[in-house]
């Protein structure tokens, strides 16, 4: 399989993502956009991992694991990421008893 | 076409129909459930393409808990069909077209790659093994800071979290 493919259908996710937080107001649809244009940079990270062990595994048998701890490292931060955010929404949905973002412009006044 | 190819396509397809379901349906509890379906499908991805770990890892922590928070807190705050108010139909229009710019200048960049990847079934950097060795050895600080990543983020949601 090219890379081409994995490199588009990465940018068809990332760009759904995009997508989806200018459109939606549902902060935690928002959020989850979010996790899902992470996910579109894992598949691409794993894939350039695949591709450079293809290409270097004669000179290193383990070739390409950065790419793969580095997914490893990116879900790490995203779970963490996640657990804050979720709390955040949580008070902020106890505060004003909505999840529409747009509620969120009075920090600006 | 070979099963490998097949099976890209395949799911593939449902990824990108999931994920666009996940951002056009009303319901929060529907979009989370598309969401684990795509999920599933970049999992399968990573079977593909010889990271068995990260395939499971990404069951387990993003469909398995990550998923399952959003479920949770979609139910407790008690979210109807009826609570998102919608953006006017223009502002819908301008976003959906300026991602599709940013879709088209993406893949106009890209199409002239020309790596191109030999067969998917070699390789066992994704097996658990050659991955801790890896991450015990070279990256056991950056495994470390995360421990304390994870330790304060509990701690900042249990502090956010708490009532007043």
């Amino acid at each position: 399989m090219d890379i081409k493919y994995y490199i588009f259908l990465s940018i068809a996710l990332f760009v759904i993502g995009i997508v989806g937080v200018l459109t939606r107001r549902n902060t935690i649809i928002i959020f989850m956009c979010i996790e899902l244009m992470l996910n579109a940079v894992n598949l691409l990270l794993v894939s350039f991992s695949k591709m450079h062990h293809i290409a270097n595994v004669a000179k290193d048998p383990l070739a390409g694991s950065d790419g793969q701890l580095f997914v490893f490292f990116i879900m790490v931060v995203a779970a963490a990421e996640v657990s804050v955010g979720l709390a955040i929404i949580v008070m902020m949905f106890r505060n004003t008893h909505s999840i529409d973002v747009n509620f969120l412009n009075r920090l600006k006044h | 076409m070979s099963i490998t190819q097949i099976l890209f396509w395949t799911l593939s397809i449902v990824a990108l129909f999931s994920a666009l379901m996940m951002i056009t349906s009303k319901n929060p509890v529907y979009s989370v459930l598309w969401l684990i379906v795509t999920f599933f499908c970049i999992s399968g991805h990573y079977i593909l393409l010889n990271a068995q770990f990260l395939a499971i890892v990404n069951i387990i922590v993003y469909a398995g808990a990550i998923m399952v928070l959003f479920l949770f807190v979609i139910m407790l705050m008690n979210l109807g069909k009826d609570t998102e108010p919608q953006k006017s139909k223009w502002l819908k229009l301008a976003s959906a077209v300026s991602g599709g710019c940013l879709l088209l200048v993406l893949i106009a960049v890209l199409r002239k790659t020309e790596t191109h990847m030999a067969d998917l079934t070699s390789g066992e950097i994704g097996l658990i093994q050659n991955l801790g060795k890896v991450l015990f050895n070279q990256y056991v600080v950056p495994f470390e800071i995360s421990s304390i990543l994870f330790l304060s983020a509990m701690v900042g949601a249990v502090v956010i979290g708490k009532k007043e």
